[in-house]
């Protein structure tokens, strides 16, 4: 652990994660202006202005040539960053897919927002969810301080040479990115030894000319794409190493994939990710102190999908209560879809109680949440799943 | 520029154009101009779709292929690169065809020029989505047939002036060129690699596939477009506007018309109304 005194600040998520991005020496910014990402880039912008970092940002018209540059900085083997939110995204969907499959280790913050239409600028994930199967490494976060934590982490987890794929760090909108928290800013020496320079594997290299980025046929198109699922895989064990790394550099440790509350001997769980858990949190110890077996798993990584963890988490458990802050149309919410994949041949499986709520920024209240785990509770296992929305 | 000081070093070769193809012609006379300190950038076209798949390439300088809308956002990122690692020295160079360029991807070479890092914009123009088929772009002319302006129509509407909307911009250096005219091209090219900012070149490159010619006439069709007034070679710096290449005799665009199929549709009438609006603008110089 480090014995220098780092900074303490009442800030908010997307001021951490600017912070996070000038402790990671990024040197090149691009970004296009979308509630409620904005404040992010607005902060860098006032770092370069005021002479607090050394990069260039590039001006922009819209979220696809954003990240179609900064994935053209990291071509010419420098550290780039961007982020974004709900149309920003859809509209990079494009380029998110170029990203990772021309294996370009961006990291991108996503600050989490509805997709239109109905128009809104507030918070759900549904965003996020809907570039799920664009090959990016997608992690949720709860706090301010996990967001800065996790924009550090992901450029190490992306640029290892064994991954070389690119990180989405998700945050909530509002809750995260407008809520102020004491957030622990670690110094540059330290950050600098925990994350070396970008060491880029292939880049537009005049003395060693290569194509990079180009078409492929039958085999060699699915050899790349083999390639590209073994390191998505790879990328769970790695998520794990950085973390624990990251514990013993600044002292703070996230759990991995996921993040298992108060589940000992629990008969019904609660799974959600981002920023809600926090209501979870006290939601289960409420009822543990009622002496109601029940837990929470924080799920952290939604790709690569924690799938050996989770089984693990909840093979013994009767019900799981999945709340999902987005919707696959036609078939219910992503969580709690991929979580039924992940336990099928599970011999025993708990019951699943699929719970659609928190949309278009709607609150969701720690009644809710009792309701949501007192269901589960009553549920028993090997039920059908079920699924209902919450906000109505 | 002279013909004997041109570089004998081929930096693109052995692609799977077609016969004749001067979007060919015009990549391997940029490199030669820029030699191989520079990277390229080649969205969806002709150029990458037919010849850019593993194990193979007709390049021998770094490229990378490009999403069709994207060009000019990768030119700026990967010029800022390496502007950070000190290496301004490297021309940064796209290859982008008349759909990529004045269709889908006007948007980011709009940004990119907005954006002001160095790069050199290449809008080979053959007038329509050749690798596709021969699709009407937005810089297909009026009176030509495509697939999708097919006989007995054709397009309607007037080909857009690209180096109008660049030079809207104010950017620094842009200019008009075609592959039958190598020098004046080249020429271009090395201009546009000595300005520290964005350039833009827009170079005619007939198409024997898709214009309906012989192959071994694509120089002939591309001077026939300049003598016939239907294509003008100007460069633009610094806000003035200058022709560099003036016929030295003028041909009716009929002829123009006659040596391919695609303006088959036009009747004699709807010709004279074409050669009075180029006869209109020359006069207007």
């Amino acid at each position: 652990m480090s014995t220098r005194t780092p900074a303490r600040k009442y800030i908010t998520a997307n001021e951490a994660v600017a912070c996070a991005a000038r402790l990671a020496r990024v040197e090149v910014i691009a970004a296009y202006p979308i509630t409620p990402q904005t404040t992010i880039v607005e902060k860098l912008a006032s770092f370069i202005a005021r002479g607090e970092m050394d990069a260039d940002f590039i001006k922009v018209e819209s979220e696809h040539s954003a990240l179609t540059a900064c994935m053209g900085a990291r071509m010419a083997g420098v550290r780039a960053f961007t982020s974004t939110s709900s149309q920003g995204l859809e509209y990079m969907h494009e380029m998110l897919a170029y990203v990772s499959g021309g294996r370009y280790p961006l990291v991108l913050v996503n600050v989490c927002r509805s997709v239109a239409l109905p128009w809104s600028i507030w918070g759900d994930q549904q965003d996020a969810i809907q570039q799920r199967d664009t090959g990016w490494i997608q992690i949720f976060t709860e706090t301010g301080q996990e967001a800065m934590d996790m924009v550090l982490q992901a450029y190490r987890i992306a640029e290892d040479h064994r991954i070389l794929l690119p990180v989405m760090i998700c945050l909530d909108g509002f809750i995260q990115s407008h809520t102020e928290e004491l957030v622990e800013i670690p110094d540059q020496e330290s950050v600098d030894s925990f994350l070396p320079p970008y060491d880029p594997v292939v880049t537009l290299d005049v003395d060693n000319p290569h194509t990079i980025s180009m078409g492929g046929f039958g085999k060699h198109y699915a050899a790349w794409r083999r390639e590209q699922q073994a390191a998505a895989e790879k990328a769970g064990e790695v998520i794990v190493e950085v973390g624990d790394e990251f514990a013993r550099v600044f002292g703070r440790h996230y759990g991995g994939l996921i993040e298992p509350y108060r589940c000992e001997g629990a008969e019904a769980v609660i799974l959600l990710m981002g920023a809600l858990t926090g209501t979870a949190r006290e939601v289960v110890d409420e009822m543990r102190a009622d002496g109601q077996a029940v837990g929470l798993i924080k799920v952290r990584a939604f790709r690569p999908f924690p799938v050996q963890s989770l089984r693990q988490a909840l093979s013994p458990v009767k019900a799981a209560a999945v709340l999902d802050r987005d919707c696959s149309w036609g078939y219910g919410g992503a969580l709690a879809t991929d979580l039924k994949a992940a336990l099928y041949s599970l011999p025993n499986p708990p019951a699943m109680l699929n719970f659609i709520g928190g949309l278009g920024g709607a609150d969701v209240s720690p009644e809710q949440m009792k309701y949501m785990l007192d269901k589960a509770l009553a549920a028993k296992k090997g039920a059908p799943s079920s699924m209902e929305f919450i906000d109505l | 520029m002279k013909l004997k000081e041109i570089s004998r070093e081929e930096l693109f070769r052995s692609s799977y154009g077609c016969a004749g193809c001067a979007a060919v012609l015009a990549v391997r006379l940029t490199l030669k101009v820029l030699g191989r300190n520079c990277v390229c950038v080649v969205p969806a076209n002709c150029i990458s779709t037919v010849s850019c798949y593993y194990p193979q390439t007709p390049f021998f300088v770094p490229m990378t292929v490009m999403a069709f809308a994207a060009t000019g956002a990768a030119l700026s990122g990967i010029s800022a690169g390496f502007r950070r690692r000190g290496r301004e020295d490297i021309s940064v160079v796209g290859f982008s065809g008349d759909g990529g360029t004045a269709d889908i991807g006007i948007q980011s070479l709009s940004g990119a020029i907005d954006g002001g890092y160095k790069f050199i914009y290449i809008c080979y123009d053959n007038e329509a989505y050749m690798n596709t088929g021969i699709q009407r772009s937005g810089l297909t002319p009026y009176g030509a047939t495509t697939t999708t302006t097919p006989a007995p129509c054709f397009e309607t509407e007037p080909k857009k002036d690209m180096l109008r909307i660049v030079a809207a911009h104010d950017i620094p250096y842009a200019a008009t060129a075609c592959t039958s005219y190598p020098l004046d091209f080249m020429q271009k090219v090395a201009r546009a690699n000595r300005v520290n900012g964005p350039t833009y070149i827009h170079v005619l490159a007939p198409c024997p596939t898709g214009w309906g010619f012989a192959p071994d006439r694509a120089i002939e069709l591309g001077r026939m477009a300049v003598e016939s007034g239907f294509w003008r070679l100007v460069e633009l710096e610094n806000g003035k506007l200058r022709t560099t290449h003036k016929p030295s005799r003028r041909r009716p665009v009929a002829e123009y018309f006659a040596a391919q199929t695609r303006f088959r549709q036009l009747s004699p009438e709807q010709i004279e109304e074409i050669q009075r609006n180029i006869d209109r603008r020359q006069a207007a110089g």
